[in-house]
């Protein structure tokens, strides 16, 4: 029980492969949905996000029951929902909203089928749980790489529109104004979108993936002055959350004699800490200019 | 009209002019918002487009970037096709509301008027801050630099945003509606701010409005849009009884009073169903979103 | 089908369907389907807390909404309403899921809470079914006219001296009544569908505010119905077909009123202030 109080037991809490899988994927996770977060919620797109992530677990169970890798069947489900959702092209935010949610709605629905179809076939029994709430200690090393190049390939792709995305969050109609192509550009952002959600789902969960996307990225908003401090702000204080989560649910198997929390409990609950600390000391004055009580969304 | 092969046939007498439109026909939605549209600018104008709400001011505006596709005619800054000379022009929208949950600065809205079209690394790169600080003194916008621009006050962010427009140094500058949603001494001086402009910048500075008046101190040129048609000339030319009765297709009466000008249906019945431009126009103004 | 164990079920599953209908007319006019979506899930760790605490689920999911609205109020103050909504949401799933997995049964349990059960619903339950729907019934009916005014026009409202905050917690407070009740059916992630898409259904078949409304109720308890019977034919999950079965009836209305309409640019209900979106 007293385990490696001198040294937390960090030596044997890196040396097992499993938590450096996990760490990886968390790291990169924590990233991706960092950097995107900020954009999604400059845009009014918070219902959209979490939609993306809800929906991909469809995917996720359909991986489960064809077998292919979880990380493709989160992917191509939160693909074709944010494919679904630029081709509506939707503009109103009330629109939005309600079409968002008739799709939700539906992807929801076909994860619930696939889900009962896992549980059925006798082998997979714990699938509801593993892909809803996610199950980072059980994911195979294999997957590490193609999560670790799909985000780097996600962060180059910011990086490069990074200008635009940020003129285009700001206000669209300078955008095109400027010859900026916005509807590419949105389709593009609603892929990204995907991306975050997949993996944030593989490393949370399906139902929580919102959690690393909305909370990093409102915290950094109530903190950051300008644009570039608010992307790194959201990936740091993401990656905190993850990699903390991890470490609390690695330990946590010590403290519960026998049964470690879930790493996706940590990391909600330290994402909402965060998003309640930066919003508390937004309040106090020190951050420029103080944030309105309640802020327009389009 | 001699055809622009080097950039020295502008200094020539028939040079092409700085913005032409010409047989411009617009359609939304199946119905006909502009109809045989032609008039041109030269630099260092400053033309007002006045019309009433609906009357296709913003659809000009968005025809001229290339934002709004056209049915028929061309537009061309300095004799190539409009679409092609975007660089050439600012863009101030009718509508701004900025979310002030946005981190990015005035300071960082003027900087994406240099670097928001590019793609790649090398927005990354170069020193924007001399340019960023001679368009933000051309608008007095020094004092909120540094505030999150979704906190202006309301004239404030039209301010940033036209630092914004300006930064790259426009040969056309395009507002649309700037004096809706100003009160008195705003309006005053963001028309002085628009003289100068045009006075010392040499930038040609295209105003929508439903009102002309405040802008009749700095005015170069007039185009009075009104059913798909327009009058183009300087003030004394258009705003007529005649000129004017003949583009509404209905007899009008221009008032002059102490300098100030205003346009009024003959029959005053006439007023319920079609406002004038002129003071009648604001108690339907558009108020904003 | 109609076996007397199933009866219950049935009469439940009707009720529900006309309580959800007529809310959800709110929720679409008022532009609230986040808040719609996230208020079942703050409800979820009730439902799990329940077998741990041996107490009625119906307690535990009251208890559980009621926080919802609460905190759902409380965070909104530190920020924009849909991070609120977001974290919420989260918040309170992963708390579910930790009750869940101290139990028995864990993936089975989170299964049929996600994603409803048909026979979710004991004999126990009964009244306060009952009692939910005919007052979410009275308070809409009672408020019919200034409910639809404040999504029509938030300062018309305000000038006839309706309180915005008073209806927004009305609008919450039934949500939260609301979804207790139909979580254990439909489950936690498509109460939400049953308040979304039939609403919308009605509003973009008919403009008249009252016939849609009744609309509205009539395509919940045509969804219900034919999710409950396909589900018993199936052994499918009901989620499934309420969630596919709501996007199939947007699609076909949505498909409808274009029709209608000819090719102009719709002029459907959209654009109308609500409670999550306001631009102004
Ligand atoms: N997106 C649109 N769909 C349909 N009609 C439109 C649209 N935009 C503009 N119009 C119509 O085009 C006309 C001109 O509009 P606009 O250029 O915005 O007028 P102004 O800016 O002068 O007030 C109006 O009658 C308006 O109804
Ligand atoms: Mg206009």
């Amino acid at each position: 029980m007293s385990t490696g109080f001198q040294d937390l037991g960090l030596v044997h809490f890196l040396g097992d492969p499993t938590i450096r899988s996990a760490l990886w994927i968390g790291t990169m996770a924590a990233m991706l949905n960092g950097v995107i977060g900020v954009f999604a919620i400059l845009r009014g797109q918070a219902f959209a996000g979490h939609a993306l992530g809800d929906i991909s677990s469809a995917g996720g169970a359909a991986a489960v029951f064809t077998g292919i890798s979880a990380l493709w069947g989160f992917l191509g489900m939160a693909w074709l929902a944010a494919l679904i959702l630029s081709g509506l092209g939707l503009k109103r935010a009330g629109e939005r909203d309600l079409v968002t949610g008739v799709v939700l709605g539906g992807g929801l629905g076909i994860s619930a089928l696939f889900l009962y179809l896992d549980a059925t076939g006798s082998s997979h029994s714990g699938a509801t749980v593993s892909i809803m709430f996610g199950s980072l200690f059980g994911i195979p090393g294999s997957m590490v790489l193609p999560v670790i190049l799909s985000t780097l390939s996600g962060l180059l792709l910011v990086l490069l529109c990074y200008h635009p995305l940020l003129l285009i969050a700001a206000d669209p109609d300078l955008a095109r104004a400027r010859g900026v192509p916005a509807g590419l550009l949105e389709t593009l952002y609603l892929l990204l979108l995907g991306l975050a959600a997949a993996i944030s789902a593989l490393t949370v969960g399906a139902i929580l993936a919102t959690a690393l996307l909305l909370g990093p990225a409102g915290a950094a908003l109530h903190l950051a002055g300008r644009p570039a401090q608010a992307f790194l702000y959201a990936a740091g204080i993401a990656l905190f959350c993850t990699v903390t989560g991890i470490y609390l649910s690695y330990e946590s198997f010590y403290w519960f004699g026998g049964t470690a929390w879930p790493v996706s409990f940590f990391v909600v609950v330290l994402v909402l800490l965060s998003y309640l600390l930066a919003a508390a000391w937004s309040r106090t004055g020190t951050v420029p200019g103080r944030p309105a009580l309640h802020g327009a969304k389009r | 009209m001699s055809s622009p092969t080097s950039s020295s046939a502008m200094e020539e007498q028939n040079a092409p002019h700085l913005l032409e439109v010409a047989g411009l026909q617009v359609q939304i939605g199946g119905r006909s918002v502009l109809e045989e549209l032609d008039f041109h600018l030269d630099t260092g104008q400053l033309c007002a487009l006045i019309g009433e709400n609906g009357a296709g001011k913003t659809t000009l505006l968005r025809a001229i970037l290339g934002l709004q596709p056209v049915r028929q005619g061309r537009i061309r800054i300095h004799g190539k096709p409009a679409s092609e000379e975007r660089g050439q022009m600012g863009y101030v929208p009718q509508k701004i509301a900025f979310d002030p949950n946005l981190p990015i600065r005035t300071r960082d809205l003027v900087e994406l008027g240099l670097r928001g079209s590019h793609f790649g690394f090398r927005g990354f790169f170069g020193n924007t801050s001399a340019a960023v600080a001679a368009a933000l003194a051309a608008v007095d916008g020094e004092g909120f630099a540094d505030q999150r621009i979704g906190r202006l006050s309301g004239g404030q962010q039209q301010r940033a945003v036209i630092a914004h427009a300006l930064v790259r140094r426009p040969r056309l500058l395009l507002l649309d509606e700037p004096l809706a949603n100003l009160d008195f001494r705003s309006t005053n001086t963001l028309v002085q701010m628009l003289g100068r402009l045009v006075r010392e910048e040499k930038i040609t500075v295209l105003v929508t409005a439903h009102d002309m008046n405040p802008l009749l101190p700095f005015l170069d040129r007039l185009v009075y849009l009104a059913h798909g048609r327009a009058a183009v000339g300087d003030v004394h030319t258009v705003v007529q009884d005649a000129v004017l009765s003949r583009l509404y297709g209905y007899p009008v009466t221009v008032l002059h009073h102490q300098g100030r000008i205003l346009v009024l249906p003959e029959d005053p019945r006439r007023g319920m169903e079609t406002a004038c431009p002129g003071h009648t126009e604001t108690d339907h103004g558009e108020t904003g979103s | 089908m109609f076996a007397s164990y199933m009866l219950h079920t049935w009469i439940m599953a009707s009720i529900l369907a006309m309580a959800t209908g007529i809310l959800g007319y709110f929720v679409i006019l008022w532009r609230s389907v986040f808040a719609a979506h996230a208020l079942p899930l703050a409800a979820f760790p009730g439902a799990a807390a329940a077998p741990l605490l041996g107490i009625s689920p119906l307690w535990g999911l009251f208890f559980f909404s009621g926080l919802g609205v609460l905190f759902l109020r409380l965070f909104s103050l530190l920020g924009r309403k849909d991070i609120a909504m977001g974290l919420l949401l989260t918040t309170f799933l992963a708390l579910g899921g930790l009750l869940l997995s101290m139990g028995q049964e864990y993936s089975a349990a989170v299964f049929s809470l996600l994603f409803g059960e048909i026979l979710g619903i004991s004999g126990r339950s009964f009244l306060p079914m009952v009692l939910i729907a005919l007052l979410v019934l009275l308070l809409v009916l009672a408020n019919f006219r200034s409910l639809l005014l404040q999504s029509v026009s938030p300062a018309l409202a305000a000038a006839a001296g309706i309180s915005r905050s008073r209806l927004d917690w009305l609008v919450l407070a039934l949500l939260a009544l609301v979804t207790a009740g139909a979580l254990p059916i439909v489950g936690t992630l498509l109460t939400f569908t049953l308040l979304v898409s039939p609403a919308a259904s009605a509003q973009r078949l008919c403009s008249h505010p009252f016939w849609s409304l009744v609309l509205s109720v009539f395509l919940a308890e045509t969804m219900t119905w034919l999710s409950i019977a396909m589900a018993f034919w199936t052994n499918w999950p009901p989620g499934f077909f309420v969630g596919t079965l709501g996007a199939v009836l947007f699609l076909l209305s949505h498909l409808t009123a274009r029709f209608r309409s000819g090719l102009r640019p719709s002029a459907d209900t959209a654009g109308r202030p609500g409670l999550s979106s306001d631009p102004a």
